[in-house]
């Protein structure tokens, strides 16, 4: 008789144990939503770059070819053809942002490192470990003005006036160093992670041996990190080249085929901002290029992202 | 005689290495010294040098005028105004999607291949340059694709009424709620900067929700089912207010990522000069980092030294009090397990 209470269906509609599954399986919809959210942002991110970038390349006064190989960025120039839309000295300007901001932030990231994972107390680790990480938390705006304020008038008086050589008031050894500043924490931080993961095993094996600390660290602990510090620089490379305000704010706007770091530069994220404080109206050909170099600049870190992802999970095998 | 011999040659040879090798000992511990004390020198002169620059400067003026072509009046009073109402809508944004997807991600994902590509993606967003939001910001929520230009084929489709003017777009009450405007495109709105900045901090948000909710012990989670009672029960009644306030702490920390950025907004469309407080979400907006990079770029010393420093010590004071509210929020309500 109970059983065909149930099976009526005015009881089933007041059954509290249908209206609970049905109300967990609606939370467990949405939440599987949130969850593949983050899929439709990485499309969007694609689509949105990528249609518009298509649209400048079917462009007649551009070409794929002579945007990947030319070197002369002149999109403002009156005359506009294809010539005029080479993206290499935006790339140049960047790598070499990359370049020597990484020769700063590497090794004293990697000496930090070494530091808080080997030689600091619990309690000095627990003081300089924070304070590091203030650097990363500082707005990038704010190392443009330093760089400005600070690192450009000092290589003025260093360079210029003991020795002589000219320094642009717009360069971009000043932008390279507060964004090698910027990145020392992230290098830092997840190359001392890959450190501590090194099992103590490791290291009091070098000890029973009669090694150095010198020597453990250098010989046992970076190399069972490798994997992790070489992602760590990895990462941070990927950061300066994404970098924008400081870049915008002390490197130039001058694109330019140099190797000299003293000179004005301009990078590909410092284009994008320029453009986008002159209004261009969308569908125009200055709208279009940004879309076209941020893509550049996407797949560039999308790649660089990608290897130290791979690099970071063989790392994690063996040590898990 | 022999043995002795060797074992005096020997002694020197080990005295030898041993006194080199604390040398490099020695020598290496100076240089990881000098590569700690780099950052925290460089942190310290980058302080002084702003406030030097910019602690004169602090005054009323900065917070009750708007920008002026008078350095001594010039303020950033719409550039407060922005950046707190932009920050707020991007809470109100990220938190519940990134909340629910890091729910999902610790207590409902199976292990499969689709987990594992949403992983790997989250950690892949956390690496997309701040700049490339701001391009897709623009494309998507500012001008929508151009589906609401005029003459598109969306418009002409479903007839809809394009306002004419420097704004253009389609507006609408939703569900004819006075207060429910909608605009569409968002335009350069602060709603469009809001979910700007979402996507961006939405993987910062994701991961640290995560490791809230993972803190919380199984046998918790146990406890409650043995009650018999349902998963969302359990989430809801017991882990969730247990790892609160980890997420909020997370989310403290996120949105004082957002409050610093300057680049996606600049792409996405924000102004450099607003000499008015906004009414509505749908106004124009300009943020603090936003005025602070215009006064950078102006000539004349006192907006390019003294207001931008002015401007920054403003910004680390906002970012030192988030971050003060987060560490404290954490110490409070931490949990020994």
């Amino acid at each position: 008789m109970l059983k065909n209470l149930s099976k009526s269906s005015f009881i089933s509609f007041y059954n509290p144990q249908r209206v609970r599954n049905l109300r967990e399986r609606i939370i467990a919809i949405t939440l599987f939503g949130c969850g593949v959210f983050s899929i439709l942002v990485t499309i969007g991110i694609i689509i949105s770059l990528f249609s518009e970038a298509i649209g400048f390349f079917l462009r007649p006064e551009v070409n794929l070819i002579t945007f990947l190989t030319g070197t002369n960025w002149r999109p403002l120039a009156s005359q506009v053809s294809p010539e005029n839309f080479g993206v290499r000295p935006l790339i140049r300007g960047t790598l070499m942002i990359a370049v020597i901001s990484g020769s700063i932030a590497l090794p004293l990231g990697l000496g930090s490192a070494i530091y808080l994972s080997e030689y600091a107390s619990d309690r000095l680790r627990s003081i300089l470990k924070p304070s590091l990480e203030l650097l990363a938390g500082i707005p990038t705006v704010v190392y443009g003005y330093f760089a400005l304020s600070f690192v450009t008038p000092i290589l003025k008086v260093v360079l210029e006036d003991q020795l002589g050589i000219r320094v642009s008031f717009f360069n971009a050894f000043s932008a390279a160093v507060v964004v090698g500043i910027m990145i020392i924490p992230i290098v830092a931080s997840i190359s001392e992670d890959a450190m501590r993961a090194v099992p103590r095993s490791l290291r009091e094996g070098a000890y029973a041996l009669g090694a150095t600390k010198f020597e453990v660290s250098t010989k046992v602990v970076v190399p069972a990190a490798l994997s992790g510090i070489i992602s760590a620089f990895i990462i941070g490379i990927s950061r300066a080249i994404g970098e924008t305000m400081a870049v915008t704010i002390a490197a130039g706007a001058t694109p330019r085929m140099t190797l000299n770091p003293l000179d004005g530069i301009q990078t590909m994220t410092a284009f994008i901002v320029q453009v986008s404080f002159g209004d261009a109206p969308s569908g125009s050909i200055n709208g279009q290029s940004i879309f076209a170099v941020g893509a550049t600049l996407f797949m560039m870190t999308f790649v660089m992202n990608i290897i130290s992802a791979s690099i970071l999970k063989r790392f994690r095998e063996v040590y898990e | 005689m022999e043995a002795e011999k060797i074992i005096s040659i020997d002694t020197k040879h080990y005295k030898e290495n041993i006194s080199r090798r604390n040398l490099a000992e020695k020598i290496f511990n100076v240089i990881l010294l000098i590569s700690v004390l780099f950052g925290l020198l460089m942190l310290t002169v980058l302080i002084i040098d702003i406030a030097v620059g910019g602690i004169a400067w602090v005054r009323p003026e900065l917070f009750e005028n708007y920008h002026s072509r008078k350095p001594e009046n010039a303020g950033m009073k719409s550039a407060i105004a922005g950046s707190i109402i932009v920050i707020l809508l991007t809470g109100l944004f990220s938190f519940p999607v990134g909340v629910g997807a890091a729910i999902y991600l610790e207590e409902y994902a199976p292990k499969n291949r689709l987990t594992d590509f949403i992983n790997l993606n989250i950690n892949n967003l956390a690496g997309v340059p701040s700049i490339v939001y701001g391009m897709l910001g623009l494309v998507v929520f500012g001008r929508m694709f151009g589906l609401f230009s005029k003459d598109s084929w969306f418009v002409n489709l479903f007839n809809i009424p394009i306002e004419s003017g420097a704004t253009g777009g389609w507006k609408f009450f939703l569900f004819d709620i006075p207060w429910l405007e909608i605009h569409l495109p968002f335009g350069r709105s602060m709603v469009a900067g809001a979910l700007t900045m979402s996507l961006l901090i939405l993987p910062i948000v994701i991961i640290a929700s995560r490791e809230a909710i993972r803190a919380v012990p199984p046998s918790i989670r146990e406890g409650g089912y043995a009650l018999g009672t349902t998963k969302w029960h359990v989430i809801g009644t017991l882990v969730l207010p247990i790892a609160f306030p980890g997420i909020l702490t997370g989310m403290i920390l996120s949105l004082s990522r957002a409050i610093g950025e300057t680049a996606p907004l600049i792409i996405m469309g924000a102004f450099t000069y607003v000499p008015f407080l906004p009414k509505t979400v749908w106004d124009q907006f300009t943020v603090i980092p936003i005025q602070i990079y215009n006064w950078i770029t102006l000539p004349q010393p006192e907006y390019r030294v003294h207001l931008a420093a002015a401007g920054i010590l403003v910004l680390l004071v906002i970012l030192f009090l988030m971050n003060g509210i987060a560490i404290y929020l954490r110490k409070k309500f931490e949990i020994k397990w």
